[in-house]
């Protein structure tokens, strides 16, 4: 980011769990001060990786740096893991008052009463808990826990800190909340984190890079918008909300723009290709557009078909119209727009898309 | 019935008169059996402790061994415990057959694995990640262990009484290493069978009264110290 | 929080008090010596009143292991006990013939007594010798408690139901408790049985039991006790001094003459009858 040496960085970084690979990460960088964000299906490694970065397990082959020096002989785990902090999907809080579990890790570094209560004192009202100073942590809600959680792990004043999905066991409100009062301490503190998560739209507003994560490995890492816009393979595609993905075949060429068949249809698309080449279609629900009347001259989009509504799904702020017009589409329409138009399941209608608002991904993984 | 009533007024009578043999029994009884449930505390939680967090082959044969000697008998204790301590046996050079030590490691011997058998349970019935967890924090082995037996202190303490239970009404292995010597080796479990083949019903139920007593003061004591921390 | 920590500071406390005084210093093994005697011996009290003073003027510590006569003397055969004060005469012959005993010397004696229902239904009452009235006990089927447990008192009875020729084993009326002396009248009281006692123990529990005594007085009913040193060469690790210093107390003149009343302001008449020195075939006449 500045040209200083990422805060850490993998190379070749294998876990094995019972015999099999669970994690194999050839390269990953992590820059100070970034927030970083691991999606991917259950399973995908997510928690390993975390572990593994956290030294909480060991990694059966490669090797780490902090701060541009190899960890393992140089840091011993106990001193790494008092400057790298972890925080769990569970609150994990210790049986006894807010005040306690949040003075723990600066106990556990033999800190004196009175520097402690001010650590305390200060990451309590960070996070919003100052009122709840002498609670039992048994009597909390979960929001309230996982914010004593999260200030335990300040206190510490963690120069990595690793987050396991820590909102997924809250309530939409409260998760926002939480979310949003975290990403202004993460950015006033610069802490460096990496966070797991299931949830892709915290991840689209949270970081500033997001790592697609499945069967241990990275497919791919980059800013949220181009991991969303260019996912490299279908996989990521899918993953992270490409509802249409359309395998095909290029069939004509034209300087930067080409045709492919897809189901027998001609698309039209821009990019690098070959004639002949295997290529996935990866169109965005939201770039596609409908109308009843068609009208081919009245826009500049150069794929334009007709076809019949199988299925609205309303989806609270939007719907998601399936079509079917010789190949599946997805498009996602307003409650707005589909009163105007009158949609409804069996209606014939017309579907544009951009030539530039497909990504196209080469079969066999890489993108155009 | 009347002997019961008999056996009551004889037990109100020894205690408020302060018999110097029965307060002399008493406290031996609680030496005894305190100094047994001590030992056992320290290594039923250390080792219940260990076997509860490690990996290593075997492990699952340890914790059944284990929880085997939960159940162990303790007058099978007492019986093996006699013949080591024998002068022929193997431990006879110590020479302490026959003396309130012999009782103390007979003890210690019976209430050792249930206080390690509760302990690995209340280790084990913790959140998995929560070791991790502390880790995370910074926290060395030592200290790991420790807030993890903090974290499991009701269960850990109601092993500590299951322990101390079954000790201080222990009679069968505590008669054949103790022997039962007047004033030197007697403590109230002994006194009462004595007493009762002797056909001294009243003074045996004075002394049974006694020792329910004691068992509920210590275990009120106890309970209070887990109630206290009980989340509320 | 502070309130826990001071209980927790009163606990530690207590057990630390607890743990030192419980551990008395270790006795040095010389000053110890291990008695193998009977749970009747030890249940007449004479040995509560006796050894204080034996401990007052030799420092010896005695520690009393009361089992019956026949693990004492197994106790004697294996070295785990210094010296014994059992009253199993045949048993103990032998035990010395065998080697594993010395010094076998007369002590004292008290006698034995018939048990039973006051109603008496095999109507032995006051019927001599004692070998009749088993055999007429046998003949009843009336039930018998037996202590089955290889003590002295066990022992004499199977000795007169030999002298009557009658093998009690596995008769319906013949039940064995493996108990004690006093739990054994006991039992007999509640089951209005009949059973074999020694008088020192009976007239101990006499308040609280039915039972009331039927025959008594004949020479084969007598109890005898002797003292009998461990052989040393067999055990070296045995206290041979503390153990003949206690076997010399049992006869010496003092001691004879507090077993000659020790009782009598309890029941009447003494629970024992010294006999040191005199041959034991002169014993009853």
């Amino acid at each position: 980011m500045n040209g200083s040496p990422s805060i850490l960085e993998v190379k070749d970084l294998q876990v094995t769990k019972a015999g099999t690979l669970v994690l194999d990460i050839p390269a990953l960088m992590i820059e100070e001060g970034e927030i970083l964000s691991l999606i991917g299906p259950n399973g995908a490694g997510k928690t390993t990786l975390l572990q593994t970065l956290a030294r909480l397990i060991k990694p059966s082959a490669g090797e780490f740096f902090f701060k541009g020096r190899q960890a393992s002989p140089n840091l011993s785990d106990l001193e790494y893991r008092r400057r790298v902090a972890m925080v769990f999907q569970e609150p994990l809080l210790f049986d006894t008052t807010v005040f306690e579990n949040v003075a723990s890790g600066l106990k556990i570094r033999g800190m004196q009463g009175p520097e402690i209560r001010k650590i305390v004192t200060e990451n309590l009202e960070q996070f919003g808990i100052s009122h709840l100073l002498h609670r039992s942590a048994r009597k909390i809600s979960g929001g309230e826990a996982q914010r004593v959680a999260l200030a335990r792990s300040f206190a510490t004043r963690p120069e990595v800190l690793l987050l396991d999905e820590p909102f997924s066991s809250l309530d939409p409100p409260t998760r926002e909340s939480l979310l949003a009062d975290l990403e202004s301490i993460l950015r006033r503190t610069k802490t460096t984190t990496v966070m797991a998560t299931h949830d892709r739209m915290e991840a689209l507003r949270f970081s500033d890079r997001v790592a697609v994560m499945n069967q241990g490995r990275i497919l791919q890492v980059g800013p949220p918008a181009e991991v969303m816009n260019q996912p490299l393979d279908e996989f990521v595609a899918s993953f992270v909300g490409v509802e249409t993905i359309l395998p095909g075949r290029v069939i004509k060429k034209n300087g930067g723009s080409f045709v492919a068949s897809i189901m027998g249809y001609e698309v039209e698309a821009v990019g690098e290709v070959e004639l002949g080449e295997s290529v996935v279609f990866c169109i965005r629900p939201e770039n596609v557009t409908l109308a009843v009347h068609p009208s081919k001259e009245s826009s500049s989009a150069r794929n334009f078909f007709s076809g019949k509504i199988l299925k609205i799904i309303p989806m609270g702020l939007y719907h998601k119209v399936q079509l079917h017009c010789g190949f599946p589409l997805v498009a996602y329409v307003t409650g707005h727009s589909l009163e105007n138009l009158a949609l409804t399941e069996g209606k014939e209608v017309v579907a544009y898309f951009k030539a530039t608002s497909i990504h196209v991904v080469k079969k066999k993984g890489g993108q155009v | 019935m009347d002997l019961i009533f008999e056996g009551i007024l004889k037990a109100f009578y020894l205690l408020i008169t302060f018999d110097p043999e029965v307060m002399g029994i008493t406290l031996l009884s609680l030496q005894v059996s305190g100094t047994a449930t001590f030992i056992s505390l320290l290594i039923g939680i250390s080792i219940g402790t260990l076997v509860a967090l490690a990996e290593f082959p075997g492990r699952r044969f340890v914790v059944s061994l284990i929880n085997t000697g939960m159940g162990l008998p303790p007058v099978v204790v007492g019986l093996f415990v006699t013949i080591f301590l024998w002068r022929s046996g193997p431990l006879g050079f110590l020479g302490i057959l026959y003396t309130p030590a012999a009782m103390i490691l007979a003890q210690a011997i019976i209430a050792t694995p249930i206080v390690m058998g509760i302990t690995l349970a209340a280790i084990q019935a913790l959140p998995k990640n929560l070791r991790l967890q502390i880790l995370a924090l910074g926290a060395t082995r030592l200290q790991m262990v420790w807030i993890l037996i903090k974290e499991a202190k009701l269960p850990l303490l109601a092993g500590v009484m299951a322990g101390f239970g079954g000790v201080i009404s222990e009679v069968g292995a505590s008669i054949m290493v103790g022997g039962n010597i007047k004033g030197y080796s007697r403590v109230l479990t002994t006194a009462t069978v004595m007493e009762t083949s002797r056909g001294n019903f009243d003074v045996a139920i004075a002394l049974g009264i006694i020792l329910l007593l004691l068992a509920y003061l210590i275990n009120l004591i106890l309970t209070q110290v887990q109630q206290r921390e009980r989340p509320r | 929080m502070k309130k826990s920590k001071t209980i927790h500071a009163i606990l530690a406390a207590l057990t630390a008090i607890l743990t030192l005084t419980a551990w008395t210093p270790a006795q040095a093994q010389q000053k110890n010596i291990i008695l193998a005697t009977t749970t009747s011996t030890q249940d007449s009290g004479l040995l509560d009143v006796l050894l204080p003073i034996f401990e007052k003027k030799t420092g010896y510590f005695v520690k009393t292991i009361a089992v019956g006569s026949g693990q004492a003397m197994t106790m004697g055969q294996k070295g785990e006990a210094d010296v014994l004060l059992v009253h199993s005469p045949d048993a103990e012959k032998k035990f010395v013939a065998d080697g594993y005993g010395v010094h076998r010397r007369l002590v004292m004696h008290n006698d034995f007594i018939v048990v039973g229902p006051g109603e008496d239904p095999a109507k032995i009452k006051g019927m001599t010798p004692t070998t009749a009235v088993f055999k007429k006990i046998a003949s009843t089927g009336s039930l018998f408690l037996s202590r089955g447990d290889n003590s002295g008192t066990n022992a004499k009875e199977k000795a007169i139901w030999k002298a009557s020729g009658i093998n009690p084993e596995g008769q319906k009326w013949y039940q064995q408790t493996g108990l004690g002396m006093g739990q054994t009248l006991n039992v007999a009281s509640e089951k209005d049985g009949y059973t074999l006692a020694d008088r020192g123990t009976y007239l101990a529990l006499k308040k609280n039991l039915q039972s009331s005594i039927l025959a008594e007085g004949d020479a084969i009913l007598l109890n005898i006790y002797h003292v009998i040193e461990v052989n040393p060469a067999k055990w070296p690790k045995v206290n041979t001094a503390g153990a003949k210093a206690f076997a010399d107390f049992m006869v010496s003149k003092e001691t004879q003459e507090f077993i000659k009343t020790f009782g009598v302001d309890k029941f009447g008449s003494p629970l024992f009858f010294p006999d040191a020195g005199k041959k034991e075939e002169d014993l009853g006449k």
